[in-house]
């Protein structure tokens, strides 16, 4: 087993993602799977090798630091789920 | 047993540049909730970040002014965590590759200098603000502040003490501010201090267990909350229990730290070189740039007024505690070529001044000119020192130049040796009573004389003169 | 022929001679929608009444004689990149209500030459998928046979141009998501060179593979789509600040010279014995335009789907963490609590496939198994781009199949992901390079199923693609058939 149910759970709870039951075994078996196959990379050497982080090395894309126009208001506001005021509003922390 | 503090400081500024770190959204204060936003700093779907150069170079003048080796390559990466303050559900930072590392920062004791390493120095953005309501269950999010650049100090271990540890964050604080990169406001939150803090056996090389001190927004407090911490954990080893690590908050009100077990989780970032970034060169001659246009930094001006203008370490720490105060009184130094009577002036009546009436040295009405000519009237005795008090008053309320103020109050001291000499022949020739017990050696009576010169010229005169003149007279018979 | 069974440079014509307008055009297009989009399910959105205005506008322009590159052509995008103002979903219930404030930067490109959008396209939910039966809107039925996928992720926009639901379509390519579904449609599809074009409002998947690119029906509107999409963006960091050279001088350069490598790691068994024939057929082809058949290595080949199964997941647990129910999008109801709303809005917003994706993704960059998983396959990485640099020193171009199957039935992997996943083995590792690719048509199989033939080429080497392209495309005669609808 490459990845157990419980790891699956904690693996859920930082992606922000609740699974029933079914789900949980379903995913573990899948997920599984795939990191076993996962396990081919380890035949590859990769001594010395740096990482590649980008497809095309290009450094230094900067922008100027001028101020343009943001949205407006309304506009900032108006794909929200819920919004208050000038604000957006979600549900509190519960301790 | 005797106990020894180790702290560690890491402090987040936020950098003054006009628009944001990746968008081109305002940075200022104070303005309607999400009415600095744009697509890009809300995280909508699709958007990508272009790095703001002059963050870079805010970011070197801070690692120059701390003796940190720029590193040749440095990237940004994604710290992965979800909070309803931070839009893309991950924060742009550096973690593996920062701009900065290894360098440090000299701070004053009474023992002596110390120095303070830094560990690192990084570029990030900052998160939005969120507003819990008291009565519902409900929190307000405002994006305004989301995405402004902020740079993170983090010291080594090397407090030992809280006063330390307030030393080292005067010291940070006073660079930022001189760099002119940071409005250095702790109220506003652009200069923020977390804390870690544990204690040892004196003695003991390995570290005991640590925790992380937050929510101290002012350098008083940071004092307050390390002392109460410091104090916690030296009770809790005394009773023979263990520390917990842990986050802590600094409650103002109750001047105590409390836990935030529970309302944390473990940390697990999953932190990755971000792929809309691109890594950021940065050549020996950009440093040498950025370093040309280097300000003089507080410790070296100190050094160079000690040494430049004889001052004691007291008053060259007093005037270099602000770029601008340091500025003024150097010109009123130069242009009267009397330091030691500039640095007494300004410490003492113009600070005064604006002290009284919580003005800022750039608000002050006399100008360095003006009052490097009043120095020089004093020198060439023009006026006296006493007459200089009123001038001054006069000058702070006004803003005219003292020959203006002189002239406008007929102040002018009386120096002409003829004229002086008249009116003490006149005192003595209406107490000749007295000039008779002086004579017979009485000499405590020279006092007397003085004090009736001056009354009789309206403390016009000087005084050194009318010592002169009396004592020539007082004798002549 | 009808207008809506017109190429683009066809129409052009018939514009610039004043024989049809933008309107005729976008009407007949529209005719044919409203005949087969009953069946092929190829749009999420029809932006008609939009269509009809923005026609008009351009047939002032063409009698204005202000004519550009794609002044009145009918072209679909992809329900992936934002459209100021027009629903944009992203194939995701997450994102069923997103209208977005601004336009992507492909967007404007289309606006400024002219061209006027038909609609948004259905796709696999947020891109992943190679089949277009994830998304939350329905599925898409392959044109050539409705109860076959169209390819994924872009299937919506493979098939609208295969259906002549448009003229040319918008597409986006991860690990194949343009090239796949091109050649299970029988169209031309190009993923190009990542960083050519602006990847600014294209709703991201994996960042670092993610690109731009059109599906046309043949290779002379590829370049002329080209044309318009491709160069710098200031406002992508990673976009190249290069000179964009004219693709449609490529078209009639031919082959002559050219050494086309032909990857052994390649022709594996698993693969169609009716695709092998035709690369066969295809090799032949070349090689009687004047090319040379080499054989190359690519020997990192094998590990090419496992570091893609890594890295984009992982990239995607990242770019997928906005969806929180927060700012735009759907948000759960009856949540007790920030993190109940999170957990709900996330579970009940996300399909199965995102969510498996965003699980393997966030697994390998946790604490424990970073280097395992997400450096490993970065190195590994490294050394697949490294393979292609040593391959470009014996060829100039590569043939590949496209995929290794014609298109599958509906349903028929949808439970088997590593399966699923097997069908991008031939077109993923040229975004782990980075290097552009294209699918042209090549033949069908017996039961009348497109195949197609994919051309790579080097970094910013487009112009090698569509001249191959175009030469073989014109040798092959692929265009003759089309779906019967
Ligand atoms: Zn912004």
């Amino acid at each position: 087993m490459k990845i157990t149910k419980e790891e699956v759970e904690y693996v859920a709870h930082l992606a922000r993602l609740d699974f029933s039951e079914e789900e949980k075994v379903k995913f573990t078996s899948q997920l599984n799977d795939i990191l076993m196959y996962m396990d081919k990379l380890n035949e590859a050497d990769t001594a010395g090798i740096e990482p590649m982080s980008h497809a095309i090395a290009l450094q230094n894309a900067f922008r100027e630091d001028t101020v343009k126009d943001s949205l407006s208001h309304e506009l900032s506001l108006s794909n929200a789920p819920e919004a208050r005021g000038p604000f957006f509003r979600v549900p509190k922390v519960i301790e | 047993m005797a106990y020894e503090p180790v702290i560690g400081l890491e402090i987040h500024a936020q950098l003054l540049t006009k628009s944001k770190i990746f968008c081109s959204c305002s940075t200022l204060f104070g303005a309607e909730p999400n009415s600095h936003t744009c697509a890009i700093c809300m995280g909508m779907p699709g958007v990508l970040p272009v790095l703001n150069r002059t963050v870079v170079e805010y970011t070197i003048k801070m690692a120059l002014a701390t003796n940190c080796a720029i590193n040749e390559s440095c990237n940004f990466a994604r710290k992965n965590y979800f909070y309803p303050d931070l839009p893309k559900g991950y924060q742009i930072s550096q973690y593996a590759q920062p701009l900065s590392e290894h360098g440090y920062v000299d701070i004053e004791q009474n023992e002596g200098r110390k120095r303070i390493g830094i560990t690192r120095i990084h570029m990030e953005e900052d998160a939005g603000k969120m507003i819990h309501d008291e009565h519902m269950p409900s929190s307000y999010i405002d994006l305004n502040r989301t995405g402004v650049p902020l740079i993170e100090i983090v010291s080594e271990p090397d407090m030992r003490s809280s006063e330390e540890a307030s030393a080292y964050l005067k010291r940070l604080h006073e660079i930022l501010v001189y760099l002119e990169i940071c409005d250095g406001n702790m109220e506003e939150g652009s200069f923020r201090c977390d804390a870690n803090v544990s204690i040892r056996p004196r003695g003991e090389n390995a570290f005991g267990t640590r925790t992380e001190l937050k929510n101290m927004n002012s350098f008083r407090n940071v004092q307050r909350a390390l002392d109460y911490e410091i104090k916690r954990q030296q009770y809790i080893l005394e009773s023979g229990q263990a520390v917990i690590q842990e986050t802590r908050l600094w409650d103002d009100s109750q001047g105590v730290t409390l836990s935030m077990r529970g309302k944390e989780e473990a940390h697990d970032y999953r932190y990755f070189p971000d792929p809309d970034l691109v890594p950021i060169v940065i050549d020996e001659s950009w440093v040498a740039e950025v370093r040309k246009n280097l300000p003089e930094l507080p410790l070296e001006k100190r050094e160079r007024f000690m040494r430049d203008y004889q001052l004691p370490s007291y008053d060259a720490g007093v005037l270099t505690s602000s770029r601008v105060l340091a500025d003024y009184f150097e010109n009123v130094a130069n242009l009267s070529g009397k330091p030691k009577a500039a640095s007494n002036w300004v410490m003492g009546d113009i600070l005064r001044f604006l002290n009284e009436e919580k003005r800022e040295i750039k608000e002050c009405p006399i100008l360095p000119q003006s009052l490097a000519e009043m120095i020089q009237l004093i020198e060439n005795g023009t006026i006296s020192g006493k007459m200089a008090k009123d001038i001054i008053e006069e000058m702070y309320r006004t803003g005219k130049p003292p020959k203006t103020v002189i002239e406008e109050k007929g102040m002018v001291q009386i120096t002409d040796e003829a004229a002086l000499a008249k009116t003490i022949a006149g005192v003595l020739a209406a107490n000749t009573a007295q000039v008779e017990q002086y004579r017979g050696g009485k000499e405590k009576l020279f006092g007397y004389f003085v004090g009736q010169v001056m009354k009789a010229t309206k403390g016009k005169a000087n005084p050194q003169l009318i010592n002169d003149l009396l004592k020539k007279m007082l004798t002549a018979s | 022929m009808e207008l809506h069974q017109l190429t683009i440079h066809e129409l052009q014509k018939l514009i610039r001679s004043k024989e049809v307008n933008s309107s005729e055009i976008v009407k007949s297009v529209f005719k044919r929608i409203d005949a087969v989009e009953g069946s092929v399910h190829a749009y999420i959105t029809l932006m008609k009444e939009h269509a009809f205005e923005e026609a008009a506008k351009a047939d002032r322009c063409i009698r204005e004689g202000n004519i550009r590159a794609l002044t009145g052509i009918p072209v679909a995008l992809k329900d992936i990149v934002c459209t100021k103002g027009f629903l944009t979903t992203c194939g995701s219930r997450i994102l069923h209500n997103f209208i977005p404030p601004y336009d992507a930067t492909v967007v404007d490109k289309l606006k400024e030459a002219g061209a006027v959008f038909t609609g948004k396209t259905n796709m696999d939910e947020f891109a992943m998928g190679s089949s277009t039966e994830t998304s939350y809107f329905g599925i898409t039925k392959n044109p050539w046979a409705l109860d076959r996928i169209p390819g994924g992720s872009s299937g919506g926009s493979a098939a609208a141009v295969a259906a002549d639901e448009c003229i040319a379509s918008i597409g986006s390519d991860t690990g194949g998501s343009i090239r796949q579904p091109a050649a299970l449609c029988g169209v031309v599809g190009m993923k190009p060179t990542y960083g050519r074009v602006s990847r600014y409002g294209l709703i991201a998947f994996a960042s670092s593979l993610d690109q731009i690119g059109p599906f046309t029906k043949d290779v002379e509107d590829c370049a002329i789509m080209m044309n318009v999409i491709a160069g710098h963006d200031p406002r992508e960091s990673t976009s190249v600040p290069l000179d964009v050279p004219d693709y449609t001088a490529f078209l009639s350069r031919g082959i002559d010279s050219f050494k086309v490598g032909i990857p052994k790691e390649y022709f594996i068994e698993g693969i169609d014995p009716e695709i092998t024939e035709a690369m066969r057929g295809a090799m032949k082809a070349i090689e009687g335009l004047g090319a040379t058949c080499v054989e190359i290595s690519l020997p990192h080949t094998e590990y090419c789907l496992a570091v893609y199964y890594i890295i984009a997941p992982a990239e995607a647990s990242s770019n997928l963490a906005r969806y929180d129910g927060v700012k735009y999008g759907f948000r759960a109801d009856d949540c007790k609590g920030l993190l109940d709303m999170y957990k709900k809005t996330r579970s009940a917003g996300f399909g199965a496939e995102v969510k498996r994706r965003i699980m393997i993704g966030t697994y390998a960059l946790s604490s424990g198994y970073y280097d395992a998983y997400y450096k490993k396959a970065s190195q590994v990485r490294a050394l697949i781009k490294r393979d292609f640099e040593e391959a470009w020193k014996h060829c100039d171009v590569i043939l590949t199949p496209t995929t290794p199957t014609p298109a599958f039935k509906i349903g028929e992997k949808m439970d088997d992901p590593l399966q699923m996943y097997l069908s991008d083995i031939f077109t993923i590792s040229t975004n782990l390079a980075g290097i552009p690719g294209i699918s042209v048509p090549c033949g069908f199989t017996r039961q009348g199923l497109p195949i197609g033939a994919q051309f790579l080429a080097g970094h910013f080497e487009e112009g090698k693609l569509i001249q191959i392209g175009a030469a073989f495309e014109k040798h092959a005669n692929a265009k003759q058939r089309r779906p019967n609808l």
